[in-house]
């Protein structure tokens, strides 16, 4: 079910956005799409507005640091309610230059998602209405969730974890 | 105020002047750490813009340094109102990252917990519905049967309100008599005692009037701001992820979704009744058809705490006990979404592993944070009176908001 559903995006965003998507594959149940992160916005409106995806629910949107700690990611993950269908989405691009579209123009959920995403790592979304820190305070300078700033002060010396820390 | 509120106070025209009003961060009525700074003409709200994050504890910062099963505990504190269903559906994501398939058994086990603490979530905000409305007395009676839930939850695990229950892979061990006693003596007794809930409000003309068409939402306007749970079916689409996306053996079980016409608070009320009545329904379908004969726990000997004698007797079993408790578990890379119907929506897990003892990245999906950002256009033109009640009966939980 799940493979044809993404066989048929693939092909539908081949023909309709040119040159957006570097993958697509299955991650357990889930069919997986990156796109170039100058198409986003133009893919997210299309897989929105099809009749025949219609994937008009956005269930999440998040980031996360890929693992060389060089590019920050967005995931979008959608839904289309009628057809019970499900796909997620995601975008990368350079950590010293975050920025991408926004996307609530289409869905105005994702305002307070995308806030959440800026504040904890530091993703400019372009035209959002009201960019700040949702959940940490306003003082703060730094994006908490980039793997550079560790979960404990690195200045101890009593709680060596050589052996099992990551 | 906070002084980057984007509200501001130069809004004197020639015909009126608007005053600022701090609704809460902590404040009687609004039940948790929420502020909404709201701009008054007079007794109508003009303009509300909700400040959150007072009690945010980075869960996923967290996660990202625990092991897979001290992870547990963190969703406890999510929606704290209902956290067995938390601690399954984190559970549930590992068994899927690891292709664990529980036995029959433990899934009924799992539905008939998740079921009560969809009872002790939906009571707390429907008692409290009617406590902002003015009716103490249905509070104060109907409260005594979350206690008897927590009762059956303390007989289960040991803890009551942050629960931890169960294990990645089924339960630690099997109930006892007296667990199976306590939930017969529930649902004997609690239909009556949720009739009598039902009879001092449901039709109640004072109720009704304050709460029909009080802070109402259309399902469009749902969808777009991606409400999930009683509160989009209240505005009439019916979606429940126990029934689209059925897990842990939802699929077996007959039950309606209720959906309610107009959003506003009585159905958002009404719709909370039903699921009450239904999950006692499914209490009953699962320990009538629950398969006897079958272990409490899948056979997963890498996450699943192996019995104490066998660790002093028996090599494997003290190496997969120092690897647990050492958080050394070898997982796959790959990544995973799994949700569940939580009391107030659908609960997501975003779980990224590449193969380390922790969570690459974990995210939660969090009902409340996404559908409280629809909170200012709700209650924009009602009384601030209304405003409280439209609050309550949206079931936003400060723990699950702010995580």
């Amino acid at each position: 079910m799940s493979k044809e559903l993404l066989d048929k995006v693939n092909q539908k965003l081949t023909v309709n956005v040119d040159s957006a998507i570097v993958s697509a594959e299955m991650s357990y149940d889930f069919p997986v799409l990156t796109i170039h992160s100058n198409k986003i916005h133009e893919t997210l409106k299309f897989l929105k507005e099809d009749t025949e995806l219609n994937f008009h629910f956005l269930t999440d949107l998040t980031g996360i640091q890929t693992a060389d700690e060089k590019q920050l990611g967005v995931i979008y993950h959608l839904h289309n309610l009628p057809k019970n269908l499900r796909i997620r989405v995601k975008t990368f691009f350079d950590i010293n230059k975050p920025e991408i579209p926004t996307a609530t123009d289409l869905w105005p959920a994702a305002n307070w998602m995308e806030r959440e995403t800026y504040d904890f790592f530091g993703v400019r979304f372009k035209g959002h209405p009201n960019l700040k820190r949702i959940l940490n305070v306003d003082e703060m300078d730094i994006f908490p969730l980039r793997k550079e700033y560790p979960l404990e002060d690195q200045t101890r010396d009593d709680k060596s974890d050589k052996m099992f820390g990551r | 105020m906070s002084k980057n509120a984007n509200i501001n106070n130069d809004t004197v025209t020639e015909e009126k002047e608007y005053s600022i009003l701090n609704l809460g961060p902590t404040h009687p009525a609004t039940h948790g750490i929420f502020q909404n700074i709201l701009k008054m003409d007079g007794e109508i709200i003009h303009e509300a813009e909700p400040t959150v994050g007072y009690i945010h504890r980075a869960f996923e910062k967290l996660s990202e340094r625990r092991p897979y099963n001290q992870i547990k505990p963190i969703t406890d504190r999510l929606n704290y109102c209902s956290s067995p269903i938390n601690n399954f559906g984190w559970d549930m994501t590992v068994e899927k990252l690891i292709g664990c398939k529980v036995p029959k058994r433990v899934d009924y086990m799992r539905v008939i917990v998740m079921e009560l603490a969809r009872i002790a979530d939906h009571l707390i905000c429907n008692s409290v519905i009617g406590v902002d409305t003015g009716a103490m007395t249905g509070f104060l009676y109907i409260f005594q049967w979350r206690e008897k839930i927590y009762e059956i939850y303390e007989s289960i695990c040991g803890a009551r309100l942050t629960t931890n229950i169960g294990r990645i892979g089924g339960f630690d061990k099997e109930w006892s008599k007296e667990t199976w006693d306590k939930i017969n003596h529930f649902l004997e007794n609690y239909p009556k005692a949720l009739k009598e809930f039902s009879n001092l409000l449901e039709r109640n003309k004072i109720f009704m009037d304050r709460t029909i068409n009080c802070g109402p939402i259309s399902a469009e306007m749902a969808l777009s701001y991606s409400f999930t749970g009683p509160n989009l079916r209240a505005a009439g689409v019916d979606y429940d992820v126990r029934v689209m996306n059925p897990y842990s053996s939802y699929e077996d079980f007959k039950f309606d979704v209720p959906i309610g016409q107009s959003g506003d608070t009585y159905d958002r009320f009404m719709v909370r009744q039903y699921e009450m009545w239904n999950s006692i329904e499914i209490i009953r379908q699962a320990i009538k058809n629950m398969p006897k004969d079958e272990p409490v726990k899948a056979d997963v000997p890498e996450f699943f705490l192996p019995p104490k004698e066998d660790v002093y007797n028996n090599m494997e079993a003290l190496i997969y006990h120092f690897k647990i408790i050492m958080g050394e578990m070898d997982v796959p890379k790959g990544e995973v979404y799994h949700c569940v119907e939580g009391g107030n929506g659908e609960l997501g897990f975003y779980l990224v592993s590449d193969g380390g003892r922790t969570p690459f990245r974990l995210h939660y999906r969090r009902p409340c944070f996404i559908y409280y950002q629809a909170y200012p256009e709700m209650v924009k033109g009602i009384m601030l009176s209304d405003a409280i009640i439209t609050m309550s009966s949206m079931n936003v939980i400060a723990g699950e908001l702010d995580a």
